[in-house]
This record gives C-alpha cells, sequence and structure tokens, in this order.
C-alpha cells in the first residue's frame, strides 16, 4: 500500500482530448461492453499523460462519470497502485530500484547521486523544475542491476560515474539514451569480466 | 549442461531477432493447426506426461489446472489470463520472454485457448514494463495481420483475441485473484478460495491464470511430445527452466537450464562465480525474495528444482537466484526484504498488514544493533503468527525471508543484541499509561 499525498492546487475541470476519447473508446471495446469498470486502469494512464505525468481530482470525477462508477471507486484504485501519480513530477521522473538485489550491487550510490543532484528529498522538484526522483521497489531488471526507470525507459547496469552523467543530462533537458552502460544487449552473461560496480553497499 | 537443441528459448539473448518472421526460422507457428486438430484431450494428456509444473512460483502441475476448467462451454464464456505481473524481487525471466520470444508466447495463448475452451485471453503485464508491453502489442499485431490469431486463427476453425492489460505498479496482482480484480477494475486484494478461479474467475467466468513462461514453453513441449520434455530434469521436477542469476556474482545473468542443476554450477559456470570466489559466499536467496534463503554449507551440494528445495526448507519460486557475498550485511538485507513487504501489502489482512511492518521495524532495529534479544523472540512470534493467517500466500512470502534468517543467522543477529531492557527503571504507577511513553 502507498502512501499518497494529493496535490494542493487542483485544476476546476479534466476532459480528455478528442483524440484521447476516441483512444478511450477504442480501450474500452477490449472488455465485455457491460464490464467498462475495467478500462479505469488504461483510462487512468491516458488522463495521466493528457494532464504532464499527474492526475487531478477533476480526472479521477470524469472518469467516474465516463465509466459510470461511484467517485470513491476510482479514486481508491488511483490511492492504491504506486504508478498514478496524484502530485506533479518531473518532466524526467528517475525512479531508483532499491530492492535488495539492486541494493547489492550499489543502489545506496544512484539514491546519494539523485539527492546531490535532483532534490534532498524524494518527490520534490529540482531547482530548475525539470526533474524529481523516488525510490521505488523492484523494477524487474535484477540481472542488469542497479538500474533506474525514467518515465517509461530503463537505464542498467549503471555506476556512481554514469549516473552522474544521466542525471546532469536530464537537468539540462538533453537525455541520454536508454539502455545497458556496460554496453549489453539484453540480460546475456557478459564476455569480458569486468569489476561490478560497489561491492560494499548492504 | 543443457545441449543446443534441446534449448526451448533459442532467442533469450535476442541474437536471433524477435520478429515474427525471424521466428518462424526458429519453427513457431510451424505446425499449430495440426497440433490443434489434435484434440482437446491430446493436448491436456501431452502437457500432463510432459509433467509441467506451473514457472510462476507456486509449481502446480499445468495439466491438472487445465483439467479443471468445464469440459463444456456453458452459458458463461472461459477466459484464459497470461500473469505477466513480474515483480518478484531477483525475476526477469518474463521481461525477456516478452521482449526476445513474443511468438511463443502468442502461440501458447492460441494453444492454450483452445485447450481451456477460452475465446479471449488477456496478457496482464506490469506497468513498468511499458517498453515490453509496446514491443508485445506489436508482435500481436503482426500475428493478427497474418492471421496467426483472430477469427479463425490459423485455419483452424478456433477464434481467439488477445488483450493487453497494463498493472500499475502493485506486487500483490502477480497473486492470481488479485490480478483478476485488477482486471475486473478493482483495487488488486485477493479473493478467497474456493471457489477457484477454474470455476468462478474473471467476470464470474471459468478462468485459468497461468505464468508466461508456462505458456511460453508449451508449443515446443506439443511439438517435441511431452516425453521429450519429461526426459529433462529429474522425476516430477521436469524440463528446462531459465534461471535469473543476480546480486554478488561476476557476470549476472538470465539462462536456460535443465531442471535440477547443481546450484553451484548454475553460478561458477553461467555467472562467473561469486564476487571474491566461492570461499566468500555468504547466502543464496534461491527463488525470488520469498523463499528462505540457504547458507552457504548447504549450497555445495544443492539440487534447483522444487522437491530438492522444499526438502532444505526453501523453495524454488520463481527460480530467481540472488547470490549474497561476505562482504554485505545479511540482516540489512533482509530488513530491505521486510520493507519491500512492507510497501507492498495490500493491507487487507491485518497479520499481515500490521506483522509485515512489524518485522521490518524490529530488523532495522537489529541492523543497527539497537535489538534486545527479547525482541528477536518477538521477531520469531511475529512471523508464526503471519504464517497461514492470511487469505493469500503473500503472509508466508514475507514471513518466510526472515524464518530463514534466524534459522541460519541466528548467531550473528545474537551477537548485535544486547539483554538490558529498554525501561530501566521500574516506577510504581498507580494506573495504566502507555510503556513507552515513560522516560527511558
Amino acid at each position: 500500500m502507498s502512501l499518497k499525498k494529493v496535490h494542493d492546487k487542483q485544476p476546476d475541470d479534466f476532459e480528455f482530448t478528442k483524440e484521447n476519447l476516441e483512444t478511450a473508446n477504442r480501450i474500452l471495446k477490449n472488455y465485455p461492453k457491460d464490464k467498462k469498470k475495467s478500462a479505469v486502469m488504461p483510462l487512468l494512464y491516458l488522463a495521466q499523460e493528457q494532464n504532464n505525468n499527474w492526475i487531478p481530482l477533476a480526472a479521477l470525477k470524469y472518469l467516474g462519470k465516463l465509466l459510470s462508477m461511484p467517485y470513491i471507486n476510482v479514486y481508491e484504485i488511483a490511492t492504491f497502485y504506486t504508478m498514478y501519480n496524484l502530485s506533479p513530477v518531473g518532466k524526467y521522473f528517475v525512479q531508483v530500484c532499491t530492492t535488495s538485489p539492486c541494493l547489492l550491487r550499489g543502489a545506496n550510490e544512484l539514491v546519494k547521486t539523485c539527492q546531490n543532484k535532483i532534490s534532498k528529498k524524494q518527490e520534490t522538484l529540482s531547482e530548475n523544475g525539470l526533474c524529481s526522483w523516488t525510490e521505488v521497489e523492484c523494477l524487474g531488471a535484477c540481472v542488469n542491476a542497479p538500474m533506474i526507470q525514467v518515465n517509461k525507459d530503463y537505464y542498467e547496469d549503471l555506476n556512481k560515474n554514469d549516473m552522474e552523467k544521466i542525471l546532469e543530462s536530464f537537468m539540462q533537458d538533453k537525455p541520454l539514451k536508454p539502455g545497458s552502460y556496460r554496453g549489453r544487449l539484453s540480460s546475456e552473461p557478459e564476455i569480458n569480466e569486468k569489476k561490478p560496480n560497489g561491492i560494499n553497499n548492504a | 549442461m543443457l545441449k543446443e537443441e534441446n534449448k526451448i528459448f533459442k532467442n533469450l539473448y535476442n541474437k536471433l531477432g524477435w520478429e515474427l518472421e525471424n521466428s518462424f526460422k526458429r519453427d513457431d507457428w510451424s505446425n499449430t493447426k495440426e497440433i490443434i486438430s489434435k484434440g482437446r484431450e491430446w493436448i491436456i494428456n501431452e502437457i500432463k506426461t510432459s509433467e509441467l509444473r506451473g514457472r510462476g512460483g507456486a509449481g502446480f502441475p499445468t495439466g491438472v489446472k487445465w483439467s479443471f476448467a468445464p469440459k463444456k462451454l456453458g452459458s458463461r464464456p472461459h477466459y484464459l489470463v497470461i500473469n505477466a505481473d513480474e515483480s518478484e524481487p531477483g525475476t526477469c525471466k518474463d521481461r525477456d520472454i516478452i521482449r526476445f520470444e513474443p511468438q511463443k508466447l502468442i502461440e501458447g495463448c492460441l494453444i492454450s485457448s483452445f485447450a481451456v475452451n477460452a475465446h479471449a485471453c488477456y496478457i496482464y503485464i506490469r506497468g513498468e514494463y511499458f517498453n515490453e508491453g509496446k514491443r508485445l502489442q506489436k508482435a500481436i499485431d503482426d500475428a493478427y495481420a497474418k492471421n496467426l490469431i483472430g477469427k479463425n486463427a490459423c485455419n483452424s476453425g478456433w477464434d481467439l483475441d488477445i488483450y493487453i492489460h497494463f498493472g500499475a505498479g502493485a506486487y500483490i496482482c502477480g497473486e492470481e485473484t488479485a490480478l483478476l480484480e485488477s482486471l475486473e477494475g478493482n483495487k488488486g486484494q485477493p479473493r478467497l478460495k474456493p471457489p477457484f478461479p477454474a470455476l468462478v474467475g474473471l467476470y464470474g467466468c471459468p478462468t485459468i491464470v497461468n505464468n508466461v513462461e508456462t505458456i511460453a514453453v508449451v508449443p515446443t513441449i506439443l511439438r517435441k511430445g511431452g516425453k521429450w520434455f519429461a526426459s529433462m530434469g529429474r522425476p516430477k521436477n521436469t524440463g528446462t527452466k531459465i534461471f535469473c542469476i543476480s546480486g554478488n556474482v561476476n557476470k549476472p545473468c538470465n539462462v536456460e537450464e535443465e531442471m535440477g542443476i547443481p546450484l553451484k554450477e548454475l553460478i561458477e559456470k553461467h555467472a562467473g562465480g561469486v564476487v571474491g570466489g566461492w570461499k566468500n559466499l555468504q547466502a543464496v536467496i534461491p527463488g525470488g525474495s520469498s523463499m528462505p534463503l540457504i547458507p552457504k554449507d548447504l549450497c555445495e551440494t544443492l539440487k534447483m528444482d522444487f522437491d530438492s528445495l522444499i526438502a532444505a526448507k526453501s523453495g524454488l519460486g520463481t527460480a530467481g537466484v540472488v547470490v549474497i557475498n561476505k562482504d554485505q550485511d545479511i540482516i540489512k538485507c533482509m530488513a530491505r526484504i521486510a520493507k519491500f513487504y512492507k510497501h507492498e501489502s495490500c493491507g487487507q489482512c491485518t497479520p499481515c498488514r500490521e506483522g509485515s511492518g512489524w518485522m521490518w521495524r524490529i530488523l532495522e532495529r537489529a541492523a543497527r544493533g539497537e535489538a534486545t534479544h527479547k525482541d528477536i523472540d518477538l521477531l520469531s512470534d511475529v512471523t508464526k503468527q503471519i504464517e497461514g493467517h492470511t487469505i493469500c500466500a503473500f503472509g508466508e512470502g514475507s514471513a518466510w525471508p526472515v524464518q530463514g534468517l534466524l534459522r541460519h543467522f541466528r548467531k550473528e543477529i545474537d551477537k548485535r543484541c544486547f539483554s538490558e531492557p529498554v525501561i530501566k527503571k521500574e516506577r510504581e504507577i498507580p494506573y495504566l499509561v502507555d510503556q513507552h511513553l515513560l522516560e527511558k
């Protein structure tokens, strides 16, 4: 269960754009006709995407009406799942995986780098307003640990130096490419044995 | 070691290309129509012969699960749901199947849907795997374009539609009934069983829920025969499995191997050995974070399959092997896992909701050296109170790793504890006051 704060400043109303409304109708076709409620999760994503990566309360009310379900049900879903942001996040939303497999390989260093480069506290915007960061639970790329997710992309096989470079690039709004930073294509064993980053971390 | 020709996932590292044309070269979709024409009974029997056990953690025999679905289509439609909500720390096999072998999964969906009478299949993929989901959608669109799925799929006379549904970052949605709740548009909180989903599942209809890896191996098993699959591994633990080796090893990787491979061989041969050498090994979590850890002396001879690991008081789970070497603080490491469970508990059952936080706080205290001996006894008691008192297996999943730690590393913990009581002076207090409000 996640603890979430709803943002203080809420817009008055929310409506899907014409394009998104069409997408929403397309999504609704994936589910049986009398089970509109099933579409609430994809539609929340859609609302989040339309509103700069966060969901205002007005959108929850709008979705409730659209799917003919009570507002409170939409609210409880938006607060239950961690990937719905109920307050604004940076244009580059850095999520650092800190669960054990990543921790064993140096996720602590990545967290420290975030604290130095972006903001002292999690879920706080950086001074230039471009970045924010948070610690998250396992992102399911344990073989490529330590790793971060930025918006939708995975940056894998990091160390402190790479992390500094990556964060620097976000702060200047010129993002580096996602993927492995030790030149791996996927989760294959590396041919050249290199010393893994950070051994004494946990 | 597994022979190259016996590998099921030949493109696990994307060296051959994931696209539809390339997957044809690996025999995907080569005789799907023929397989389906052999009928439901034959498919289910062949899977029973292969003794395939579910790859999602519990290891339930797949053929048996399929046979639970009603034989004839009643008034309610049947559903097949694929569980791609892979969130177990240490596990990242489904991600590679979705990225690099999507056609195996889609073909498996078609055959399995036919076997359980389903015309609709939902793939529930975790929200963080956005790019992987996009890749899968592309693969599904390609398959639709070639009429491999859709109306009269592969000219077999069977209609199948596949839909992708994204989760949103809840570990508990990997539990099958929570997953169904989430698909229905509710909070992901597990349901009471029985009734089992095979009879009352998605929208109250018969539903079979299977893991990605389970479904993706089905076409190859049917093509090469159940006996071929059963000839690998050990009795009741047959076939091949993708192992994810992470943590303090020189070359962390995913690798497909025979069931029952010795753990030492897995780590030394495939993952380049433990950082600092085998003697530097402290413990191994053999099956994703919810399985109890195993100390070094047991690791020497351990075989990686369901039954051997149960005998070692652990479990194969999802086969996510997390290696911890002696440079790490094992208590801190387990405290982090306890924090994971505290964060991910859905909050439905009190023992799990309160207990997971309780375990985390005591372990953190123990790691800092601020716990008393009594605290550790309390910790042991709390794990026993969670285990078996919750609706779903999350309770066990959160209690077992801590029990494993207490079983094998009690001495390490005791070294850091002290016996002094927190409240030193006893004062006479005329009525009940919360003890923690008293001065230390």
